[in-house]
């Protein structure tokens, strides 16, 4: 097991619980941590890739006890750590001053032109795509084999593909690299592609009914089978 | 439930005590999070991405398009956005099916279908789906046949996925306003067919 959030192919997890008419939020403080989220992205004091990374930081017990937006409290705090804004220090005696006066209420400020901005973005979308002059590496058909060493920093393989053979069926733009963004190191675009994985090459011989499995990957994700 | 309702208690203390040090440090704008959040309660949803699918039923050059270039096709409709700039849109036949899943997050097409459900986040639904699709499928109440290949979709990078799902049988008098109506958000995530609720 590599982090918490790698968990393709796990079978011993239990049954998939579908809450009938469920809210988009559970409560105000989702609410909340979703906006703010959102809110700070928005201003670049970290990158999705941060983001993400952040979730997958925490230890796999913690990660599997809480639930989804708390791991975005945990990444939220990381990040805005990182990007030197606020201490761990002053979020803990302001989380105890609170649990104190619960009825201290959220002070408020308003930046209407920033609100604009980020709900143009919302509604236009922020595309990860980039120009890219490198030829594409690999055509439809060709079979590739999902390389790389198993690491602790951020990757978009799913460790069930890791070492498996598959052929590619979809040619993609060239997109931000996430290792790199996560780590500070710049955007160094990639190509990406679509690649089929067989269900016995990435599952075995027992696997269930043959159910192939198509998993997106940058190119340097990818070495010719 | 004590031990449950001090975990929310003190996530909800933990997200008061961030946003009002931001709040103080003006680094947060308090009326982009209200204006986030009502976008995602009230504007952006699943009926966006039933839209599609029922123009795509009503439209066979509209279907063509959808499954060519989703994104262009999405946005003749006036729907674009953020988690939804790269879109890929996947039939459902007789002959197959598709389900879509983010084994390692929650990456879902936003503009067409919302934020997505608890139950795709969940661990249970991302670790299970691409090992052993059939039985998640059959426990969440959609039983295929043994010969319809059925195919995972795992939103591994940049690709946001919506699924077509088959238009229902005796629906050819319904209009495109009330085909909308058959189509759920699970038939376009690919774990229910349309017309079922």
């Amino acid at each position: 097991m590599a982090r918490a959030h790698d968990i393709g192919g796990l079978k011993g997890l239990g049954r998939v619980e579908m809450e009938q008419d469920e809210p988009v939020f559970h409560s105000e403080w989702e609410r909340r941590v979703f906006g703010i989220t959102m809110a700070t992205l928005g201003k670049g004091l970290f990158n999705v890739e941060q983001f993400r990374s952040g979730v997958e930081e925490i230890p796999i017990v913690p990660y599997m006890e809480s639930s989804y937006y708390e791991r975005w409290i945990a990444t939220l705090e990381r990040n805005l750590i990182r990007a030197g804004v606020v201490s761990e220090d002053e979020i803990d005696a302001r989380t105890t001053e609170l649990s104190h006066r619960p009825e201290t209420e959220v002070g408020r400020r308003e930046e209407p032109e920033f609100c604009e901005m980020l709900l143009g973005a919302i509604h236009g979308g922020m595309s990860p795509e980039r120009e890219l002059d490198a030829p594409k590496g690999f055509e439809i058909g060709d079979r590739v084999v999902a390389a790389g060493t198993e690491v602790l920093t951020h990757t978009r393989l799913p460790r069930y593909v890791r070492g498996k053979t598959g052929v590619v069926v979809r040619l993609d733009k060239a997109f931000v690299f996430p290792e790199s963004n996560a780590a500070g190191e710049g955007e160094n675009p990639e190509w990406c592609y679509c690649v089929r994985f067989e269900a016995e090459d990435v599952w075995g011989p027992n696997a269930e009914n043959a159910s192939p499995v198509y998993v997106d990957v940058w190119e340097s994700y990818l070495v010719a089978a | 439930m004590g031990e449950n309702d001090d975990t929310v208690n003190y996530a909800s203390l933990r997200t008061r005590a961030i946003e009002s040090l931001l709040v103080e440090k003006g680094i947060l704008a308090s009326d982009a999070v209200d204006r986030v959040v009502s976008t995602y309660e009230e504007d952006i949803g699943p009926l966006n991405g039933a839209r599609v699918v029922a123009r795509a039923w009503s439209d066979g050059e509209y279907k063509t398009r959808l499954l060519e270039n989703a994104t262009g096709a999405i946005a003749e409709l006036g729907i674009s956005g953020m988690q939804g700039e790269n879109m890929v849109a996947l039939e459902n036949t007789s002959a197959v099916h598709n389900v879509v899943v983010c084994t390692l997050c929650s990456c879902y097409p936003w503009p067409v279908l919302g934020l997505p459900p608890y139950w795709y986040k969940s661990p249970e639904y991302r670790a299970r789906v691409v090992v052993e699709p059939r039985a998640v499928l059959e426990e969440l109440g959609l039983e295929l046949d043994d010969s319809q290949e059925l195919r995972v979709w795992d939103s591994s990078a940049e690709i946001r996925y919506m699924v077509l799902p088959e238009r229902p049988t005796g629906t050819d008098d319904l209009s495109e306003e009330e085909l909308t109506e058959l189509v759920t958000r699970d038939s376009m995530i690919g774990v229910a067919r349309a017309g079922t609720s």
